[in-house]
This record gives structure tokens, sequence and C-alpha cells, in this order.
């Protein structure tokens, strides 16, 4: 009984995920992006909290607390106050239509969890759910950096998909901790200088928009 | 010691007898040529030790790939062609004493020649994928290095370039036939790979990967067409050791994979080897028939006898496929004594080229001519090589096309029709190939030693040094010998061909006279002794008749004087006057050859010009197209070269996802 329901939980949780990387998707402004970025945070540090009870691994909780304090708090707010001093903060910027990218994004599900379903036949149930799930939150996050323009939104693709890892990785029991706390630093650190990046990049060309930057480059988009 | 420890030290030395000739600098120049040859004529009297004594010795040496080592092993096989190597290469390192006199710039060539040497014997050695592979590699780069010596001339460095691209495609080749012999669990030791089973299928991939692989370093059409672009580029001692020895090495990397590794083949494999084999043959001697650079030309023949050394594998092949045991060691046994005169024969022909290159600055028969006065021993030594190469009884070439002749006459014994068939043409092409041989280097002897000279430079030209005769004389010897005395290099042979076919030639040490009896008596036999003294006395007897019984008045003529007075030499028969009736009546198809003139009009006062063209079809048929794809798929990919970040972000989100559902269609 209890088995079922923490795996009910787990599953939840991971599937919550996978919503709120939609949810990114569909968002066309900065700010609201960001605010369901924090969110995506939120509910990945509250699943490898839960994956630390029901596996009995305090150390997951560190890496769900990492997860909170930085990526739903820190990077989050430093990351609205970037886009509130560059003043982008109403822009709407997409690429391909948001219902196109929703589809493919459904494509995408069904894809990771038809792959893992397949491929680690032999594993625990648990484990392969989990898996399915992170596999589904990356390929959004890489589907977002593809279809954004804009440079912070990019930065957010980036980082949905490193909590996919993170899912992954809390999921496959006994991931250490060095690797996790080597991992949310790079993170931070890659965060830092993007975000330095583009203060020099709106310095010299006056806006973060890629497609703008490609002109530069001198080239034909 | 065991003889393989000896041997890998041999091949360590030459290795590191590179860098040690950087650091001594250039007068240490002839040193290091005197050291690679002791330790070469080393690697030859171990080899033929080990030949000898038979018994097969391995060692495991901790360096290359962490988990496996330097498995390296000297066998039967390994030991012969350790020979040869080790022959060759004394005998080019004493040649290179001479050479080193007169170079201008040894610092292109000693820092990279002894490692070359090195490099080879380590691919005779190895004894798993990885030192194999790298070691090819490592001869490959370093021939490279030597071809570009002269790299101020822009041919030389277009030679080199092309040899790079098919030194890459071909290590690619064996790269992917290793590959699959070891299969996927990455068995890379020999011995594993021996152990292994395949299907024919597999077998036969791998086969057509050898044959590109080892087949386009070896000189084998169509991939031949680096060959004579690059081995004439290299200095011409260089070019003896390309010509003579690294043809060789990659023979014995073909031999090694198909003969000892892969285990037994269908019968349908061989007649691929077989056509390649005969059809190289005749092509490379018609092209040396048509080409005016000496070395050029002498580098086209050494295609023609790799083919002629391919037919005899392939035929090995059949009938080992086929269980004739005894015919398949003949014909292998006939393929290795073929490699062992070509090492010596085409080694002394180089390094004559070399001498007159030296002697006369120039690579154009039609600027050399009379060289027999001025240079008589280099003329000499040149004129058995010629006789050997053109298979003329009583030297060694003869000796060894008779017994490939041999072997193509068992063929009826053969139960597919189709190599029945095939034997004999691929016999017929051989006799062709060996026919116009003898015509390509009488053209190339009479042209370059006969006759008046052609040039000031060739009217000039002194002998060459003793060091180089010392070392064309020792070939040249080798020839003879092995000329009046094949049944003991084909005894020497044996324990190789008991080795790879299961059988080996009867023993020829017992037979009365020293007469060679591949078969059996009542068959066919052959006595280079016999035939020797015959020729020496009926040309003694013909001598004597002719003085005896010729009046003693000296009469004197003009020279050449064949109605037209001139006494120009260009009206003397030329290189490309010896080359017309053939390149009319097999030029102009196989080879596109064109004739065209180019007649001034009344008045102007230009000379008329007759100019003759040909080309390779290699490279209007393999060359051209596949460079004009590459080419256009470059430029394709190019493209990519310019796109915006988000569009590498989108070409890596794809490919990602393609993977991913072919991960999920095929799982």
């Amino acid at each position: 009984m209890m088995a079922h329901l923490n795996f009910d939980i787990a599953h939840l949780l991971a599937g919550g995920l996978v919503l709120v990387s939609f949810m990114m998707i569909y968002q066309d402004r900065l700010s609201s992006l960001l605010d369901v970025f924090a969110f995506h945070a939120v509910v990945l540090s509250a699943s490898v909290a839960w994956q630390a009870h029901i596996q009995d691994a305090p150390h997951l909780y560190i890496t769900a607390a990492i997860a909170l304090i930085f990526k739903a708090l820190i990077i989050p707010t430093a990351l609205g106050r970037i886009v509130q001093r560059l003043g982008i903060h109403r822009e709407v910027e997409t690429v391909v239509g948001t219902g196109l990218t929703m589809l493919a994004g459904m494509g995408l599900v069904a894809l990771s969890i038809l792959l893992m379903m397949r491929v680690t036949a032999g594993a625990d149930a648990l484990a392969r759910e989990d898996l399915a799930f992170a596999l589904s939150v990356v390929l959004l996050g890489l589907l977002m950096m593809v279809t954004r323009r804009n440079a912070v939104s990019q930065v957010v693709g980036f980082m949905s998909l490193e909590n996919g890892l993170i899912l992954a990785a809390a999921g496959a029991k006994g991931m250490p901790l060095v690797v996790e706390i080597s991992v949310a630093f790079s993170v931070l650190i890659a965060f830092i200088v993007i975000g330095v990046f583009l203060f020099r990049i709106r310095e010299r060309f006056d806006t973060v928009d890629m497609g703008a930057m490609d002109d530069f480059r001198g080239e034909q988009q | 010691m065991a003889p393989i420890d000896l041997a890998a030290l041999a091949a360590g030395a030459l290795l590191a007898l590179g860098p040690l000739a950087i650091m001594a600098g250039r007068r240490a120049a002839s040193g290091v040529y005197i050291a690679s040859g002791l330790i070469c004529a080393a690697v030859a009297g171990i080899g033929l030790f080990a030949l000898l004594t038979g018994g097969v010795s391995t060692t495991v040496l901790p360096i290359g790939l962490p988990w496996l080592g330097a498995h390296l092993r000297l066998d039967a096989l390994s030991a012969f062609f350790a020979t040869v190597l080790g022959i060759g290469g004394a005998a080019v390192s004493l040649y290179a004493v001479g050479y080193a006199r007169h170079d201008d710039d040894p610092m292109r060539v000693i820092p990279f020649y002894p490692g070359f040497l090195g490099a080879m014997l380590a691919v005779l050695l190895a004894d798993d994928a990885f030192s194999f592979l790298m070691s090819w590699e490592v001869m490959s780069l370093l021939s490279w290095a030597l071809v570009l010596a002269h790299h101020h001339d822009p041919e030389a460095r277009r030679a080199g370039f092309v040899y790079l691209v098919m030194a890459a495609i071909g290590t690619m080749a064996l790269l992917l036939a290793f590959g699959l012999m070891a299969g996927p669990d990455g068995g890379y030791a020999f011995d594993t790979i021996r152990a292994t089973t395949r299907t024919p299928l597999v077998a036969a991939i791998i086969l057509g990967l050898m044959l590109l692989g080892a087949g386009s370093k070896a000189g084998l059409a169509p991939f031949h067409a680096w060959l004579p672009l690059a081995h004439p580029a290299a200095p011409s001692h260089v070019s003896a050791l390309m010509s003579g020895v690294m043809t060789k090495v990659a023979l014995y990397g073909f031999i090694r994979v198909v003969f000892d590794l892969m285990g037994p083949q269908a019968w349908w494999a061989s007649p691929a080897v077989i056509l390649m084999g005969a059809g190289t043959a005749v092509l490379g001697i018609i092209l040396a028939m048509m080409e005016g650079d000496l070395k050029r030309a002498l580098a086209y023949s050494t295609i023609e006898n790799i083919g002629v050394i391919f037919t005899a594998l392939g035929l090995a092949m059949a009938f080992r496929a086929n269980g004739m045991e005894a015919a398949a060691a003949l014909a292998f046994s006939a393929a290795l004594f073929h490699i062992f005169n070509h090492m010596a024969f085409k080694s002394l022909l180089f390094m004559g080229a070399g001498a007159t290159l030296t002697a006369t600055g120039t690579r154009s028969l039609d600027r050399m001519g009379g060289l027999i006065h001025q240079m008589p021993v280099t003329a000499a030594l040149m004129l058995v090589a010629v006789l050997a190469i053109s298979a003329l009884p009583p030297l060694n070439g003869f000796a060894s096309e008779w017994l490939i002749f041999q072997s193509i006459l068992l063929s009826p014994g053969l139960p597919e029709p189709s190599l029945q068939m095939l034997a004999p043409a691929a016999g017929g092409l051989l006799a062709l190939a060996a026919a116009l041989a003898a015509a390509a280097f009488v053209r190339i002897y009479g042209v370059g030693f006969l006759g008046r000279p052609r040039s000031d430079a060739a009217r000039d030209a002194v002998e060459a040094d003793r060091a180089s005769l010392a070392a064309m004389g020792l070939l040249a010897a080798l020839c003879v010998f092995a000329g009046l005395f094949p049944g003991l290099i084909l005894d020497a042979l044996a324990p190789v061909a008991s080795q790879l076919t299961g059988a080996h030639v009867p023993a020829q040490a017992g037979q009365p006279w020293l007469t060679l009896t591949p078969v059996a008596a009542t068959r066919s036999t052959y006595n280079g002794l016999l035939v020797a003294v015959f020729i020496a006395l009926s040309g003694w007897l013909a001598a004597a008749l002719v003085h005896r019984l010729a009046s003693r008045d000296v009469r004197r003529g003009p020279a050449w004087d064949c109605g037209f007075p001139n006494i120009d030499p260009i009206t003397q028969y030329g290189a490309g006057s010896f080359a017309q009736p053939i390149r009319r009546t097999l030029g102009t198809v196989l080879l596109r050859a064109r004739e065209s003139v180019d007649m001034p009009e009344p008045g102007d006062l230009r000379p008329a010009r007759h100019e003759v063209s040909y080309e390779d079809p290699a490279w209007l048929t393999l060359y051209a197209p596949v460079a004009r794809m590459v080419d256009a798929a470059a430029t394709y990919v190019n493209r990519f070269q310019f796109l915006t970040i988000r569009r590498y972000l989108s070409l890596v989100f794809a490919s990602l996802i393609l993977l991913l559902t072919g991960l999920t269609l095929w799982h």
C-alpha cells in the first residue's frame, strides 16, 4: 500500500515537472517565463526531496535544497532583474508558433516514453518512469532553446534542461553528492558568465535578440 | 634472447636513430646511414636464422593500448619479410652512404629514413591490430615526409598530397577490415582474430577492404595512381626503399590477413584478386612503356610486378579454397620468390636511376644516352637488373615467373569452370606483361645507356661513387645467385608455405644438378645453372666463330646512318620512338593516347611540333570522379560553417531526435 503511494507521488511530481516544462513553452513574455521557471525548480526540488524520502538517501535533501535555493530563488530573481534593467520584460518573442511548438513537444514526450520503456525493460518501474520524464524534460528544454531567439529565454531553456538531468540523477539511486554540487556550481558560474555577456552584448549592440546579432555577423537569417 | 626480442630491439633502435640524427646534425648523415645499414644487416640475419631454424617466438611489450600492450611475433612469414626488408634496407643504406656525400640538404632525409625502416619492421612484427595499424601509419607518415624531401618542387608537393590522401584512405580501409575481424567484442590480438570464424560474406568484405587498404599501398590497379607520383619524387635511395621494400610490407599485410588471420575462404573470393592482379600487370607495364621519365617508368614497372605477385596470390587462394594444397603452395611460394626478386632488382634499378640522375642531373630518358661509356660499372650492373626484371634466364626474375606459370598450368585441376577459364586468361595477360616488360626495359636501357649522348650532361657524366657501386653490386650478385640456385630459395620458403597453405613445394636440395622441380620431374624442370653454362658456352662459341671467320679489317662507317647522314644525336631512336608501336596498338584504347602535329603556316619560322599525350585510366575513371564528388560534398558541407547559433542548436537537436527515434525503432 505504502509502496504504491510512494510510487504514485513520485510519478505525480515527475509528471508535474513535464507539465511545467510545457507551461514554459507557451509563455511568450520573459517575466512570466521566469516565474514559470521558478515554479519548475520548485517542482524539481519537491520531486528530489520525495526521492530522498522514499530512497532513504539524506544527501538528496541537500540536492533538493540546492535546487530550491539556487534555481527557484537566486537565479530567477537575478534574471528578472537583468530583464528589468534591460527593459525587455514585455517583449514577445518566438520563432515558431506556440501551437506548433506544443505539438512538437508532445511528440518529444511520446518519443522519450516509448524509448525509455523499451530501453530500460529490466529496470524497476520507478526508475523507468523517472527516466522517461527526465528525458522529456531535457528534450523540452532543448526545444525551448531552439525555438526562442532571445538570449534570456535560451538561458532559461538550458537551465530547465539541466533540471531534467538532475531529475534523472535523483531517480537513478546513488549519484554522489560531489557531482551534484559541482553541477550546481557550474550552472551558477555559467549563469554569471551568461549574465555578464548579456550586458556586454547589450552595451555593444543595444539588443539581446540573437537574430539581430546574426545580422551584425553580416549573414542572412 | 629469442629472435623476436632481437628483432624488436632492432626496430626500436631504428626508430630511435631518427631523433638521434636530428641531434647529431647534418654531419652525421653518413653515420646514420651506416648505422641503419648495420642494423638492417642484423635484421636480415635474424630473419634468415628464424626462417631456417623455424619456430615461432612471441613477446608482449607494455606499450600501446593499456589493456592490450604491444604483442609482437616472429614466425616464418614475418621472418621471410624481415629478411627481405633487412637485405633491401642494408643495400639501400650502403648506397645512401655514397648519396649522402653530395646531398645538399640531408636534414630533409636522415631524421625520417631510419624511422621509416624501423616502422616497416614493426609492421612485420606486430601481432595485434593496434600495433599493426600504428606501425603502418608511422610507416606511411615517415615515407610521406621523405617524399616531400624535395619540397621546393611543386610536382613533389602534389605527389605528397596525393600520397597522403591515398595513405589515409588505405589506413581507413585497414581499420575497417581489422574492426570487422575483431568483431563486436574487440578481440584485437591476432590470436583471437585467428580463432574466430566468420561467414563467407564478411570474409569477402574483409578481402575487399584489404585489397583497397594494402593493395593501394602496394600499387594495385585501380588504386595505383599515387605510386608513380610519389615513388619517383623521393630521393633515389628512398625511392628504392619505397618500391623495393615498402610495397613488400604492404603485400605482407595482405598475406597476413588473407592467408593467415581470416581463415578459410570461399573459392569465389579469388577471381577478383586474380583479375585485379593480371590487369594491374598489363596496365602497369604499358604505362612504363610510355613513360619518358626514368624513375617514373621504374615505378610503373613496380606496379606491373605487384600485379604479377597478386595474380600468384589469387591463384594460391583459389587452390587453397579447393583443398589443392600442393598447387597452392607452389603458387604461394612463387609469389614469395617474386617478392624477394623484385626487392633485389627494383632496388638495384632505382639505385642505378639515382646514379644516372646524379651524373646527368635529369630523369628524362631523352636527355641521357651513351652512359655505358661514361659509367661502365653502373651500366653493367643495370644490365643485370634489366635482364632479371625482363624475366630472362638464367636470372632470378625468370625463375620466379616460370614458377608462377607452372602454377597456372595446374589450374585445369580446379573444379570450378569459371576459374578454369580465368586462370589461363590471367596466364595470357601475364605472358603479355612479361613480353612488354622486356620491351620496356630494352627501351630504358637502350635509350638511357646505349647510343650517343643526347645532352651535354650525359656526355660529361662520371661514374658513381664506390659505396653506391658496392651496394648495386651486392644486389646484382643476389639476382645472379637467386637465378642460378632457385632451389635453395624455394627450400628456404618451405616453412612459410607450410604455415599458410598447409603444404610446401617438394624439397629441392636433393635434386640432381640443382634442378628446379616444382611439381614432379616428369612435368617440368628448370636448371638455372645449366642454362647459364649453356648461354656462356654458346655465347663464347659464337663470339669465337665470328672473330675467327670475320675479316680482320676494321671497318669504320657513320653511326646510325640509316639513310640520314645527320649527326645530331636527336635523330637517334628515342624513348618516344621506342614506345610508338605499343602506343599505337594498345595505348589508343587503353590509355587514350593521342598524337597531334602542330604544323606552322608557310612563312612561319617556328619549328613544327609533334606531341604525344596519354592518360592513366585510373585517374579518369576512379580518382577524378571521386575527387569531384569529395569537392562537391565539401562545398555543400561548407555552408554549415556559417549558420546562426540557433540553427546550430536546431541541428544538434534534430540529430539527437533522429538518433533517439532510430534507437526506439531498432530496439
